[in-house]
């Protein structure tokens, strides 16, 4: 009951003020205080809700095939999904490409299911407000059949040692009309934006504290943010074009950032700001 | 002892920033330029307006080119180069003044609006500079980041002076013109700001009344 007024009261704090300069700091504290109760019970994770409906699409017979992705091939084996996402980006035989997590299971749902490729990319990322897609909602659960493990993921064979190379070229490159790359706010200790801290992204140490916690569940926009829609905020940001879903570039800032944050734990929905 | 111990100190740092971009250089893979160019290309389909308004941004100009192969901590000779490419797209105000009204300033400081893909189709709403996103700039505003330097008093402590006012209008206009392979954006020559909205961040941060010098 405690629980569910704080919760409540700490979302009214960030729907009502839309600026809220000064109030950020106050909205920081509220949040610690609501990440220290989802600790202390983490069923209370709303992030946890998308885990389940993500189980439930998976096992579920869908698309023209009808049929589920518990063939799906994650990198284990078709329907392995414990520990999958720890070993992820991976180059996969059958894809003859690297991929991550979602761009996986957009695979997947092409090929096993039937769906139309183009109509699961074109709109791939809810506005604020809505739930997580479909795609993003499996990518959570994945992910989060990885909890407690530590980031493993290989990345030695010829095309994946490639893709981090291109991943680390791509994080490094500056462009667009504010000639912004991701070390413009990744590449130093202890930076803000306004009053939000950046990771150093570049740097193992950092990289390990919080690569592992996506998806997570933002508060800010009361839904689960999967990484590819986080780069695409990146992008925006950045003031480049949409970044399309399972594209190289995508999957390459992906490898690079878990070959980073390697030995890192994971702990994906986590909460975020 | 203590100047022993700074001079050391300096040398020391010195030492380290002059290795830095050596060893960065010599950890990073080489990958061929033209596979990172065909990945972005085809990692950025679609566009909410012309194609023209978007393909510009996807490849880094001569000056990107430069900074990233060089870590952004360029060699002087190359540093040189920048500066005098950069400083040569400067655009002056055609009557001479450089300063314009620190409220407008403000305005345009506090606001992130502009050139985003959501932003489109255009709207009736001028770009922001986005100022405080890095800078502290007023005491009252709390809400600022620390990737560029506080800017409090900037112009008090200078002074109120014509050549730092001038200073601060190129500053603004292409920082590489003065400080090569800087992180902060060209917001005039890539068009972010109008000449009239630079001339009024040179007033937030160059008029005796602005809050920046309160």
């Amino acid at each position: 009951m405690e629980l569910k007024r704080t919760l409540v009261a700490v979302l009214l704090v960030i729907g009502l003020s839309p600026v809220a300069m000064a109030q950020d700091l106050d909205t920081e504290k509220a949040i610690e205080r609501y990440r220290q109760m989802l600790k202390a019970d983490p069923w209370s994770n709303p992030g946890l809700l998308d885990v389940d409906r993500g189980e439930t699409l998976w096992a579920t017979p869908r698309g023209p095939k009808n049929v589920s992705l518990e063939q799906c091939d994650l990198g284990k084996g078709p329907g392995k999904v414990d520990g999958a996402f720890a070993e992820l980006p991976r180059y996969f035989a059958d894809a003859d490409r690297v991929m991550d997590v979602e761009t996986r299971i957009l695979w997947c749902m092409e090929k096993l299911q039937g769906f139309n490729r183009a109509d699961l990319i074109k709109s791939p990322h809810p506005s604020g407000g809505q739930p997580v897609k479909e795609l993003g909602a499996m990518a959570t659960y994945v992910a989060n059949k990885s909890s407690g493990m530590k980031f493993a993921a290989k990345l030695d064979q010829p095309k994946e040692r490639e893709t981090v190379a291109l991943g680390q070229a791509l994080f490094n490159r500056r462009s667009g009309p504010f000639d912004f790359a991701c070390t413009t706010c990744h590449a130093e200790t202890g930076k803000r934006i306004r009053l939000q801290g950046l990771p150093f992204l570049s740097n193992p140490e950092e990289a390990r504290k919080v690569i592992g916690e996506w998806p997570a569940y933002r508060v800010s926009s009361t839904h689960v943010m999967t990484m590819q829609h986080r780069l695409v905020d990146c992008f925006w940001q950045m003031r480049m074009p949409p970044l399309e879903l399972g594209s190289d570039v995508s999957v390459a800032l992906i490898a690079y950032l878990a070959k980073t944050a390697e030995g890192g734990e994971i702990n994906a929905p986590a909460l975020k700001r | 002892m203590h100047k022993i111990a700074i001079a050391l100190g300096l040398t020391g740092f010195l030492a380290v920033i002059a290795v830095v971009p050596a060893t960065l250089a010599q950890q990073r893979p080489t990958v061929d330029a033209a596979k990172v160019d065909a990945a972005i290309q085809a990692a950025f389909p679609t566009f909410p307006t012309a194609a023209s308004d978007w393909t510009p941004r996807l490849a880094p100009d001569e000056t990107m080119k430069q900074c990233v192969a060089n870590d952004n901590l360029p060699p002087k000779a190359v540093g040189d180069a920048i500066m005098a490419r950069e400083k040569a797209t400067i655009q002056y105000p055609t009557d001479g003044k450089l300063v314009g009204d620190w409220k407008k300033g403000e305005t345009l400081a506090q606001s992130g609006f502009g050139l985003r893909f959501t932003d489109y189709p255009a709207r009736d709403r001028p770009n922001g500079g986005n100022c405080y996103a890095c800078h502290q700039l007023t005491k009252t505003e709390v809400s600022y980041g620390t990737i560029g330097p506080s800017l409090l008093a900037y112009g008090k402590i200078r002074n109120f002076g014509e050549a730092e006012t001038k200073a601060a209008y190129e500053k603004i206009y292409n920082p590489h013109a003065s400080y090569p392979c800087s992180l902060m954006p060209r917001l005039g020559n890539n068009k972010v700001l109008t000449i009239e909205q630079i001339k009024d961040a040179v007033a937030l941060l160059m008029s005796p009344d602005s809050p920046v010098n309160q």
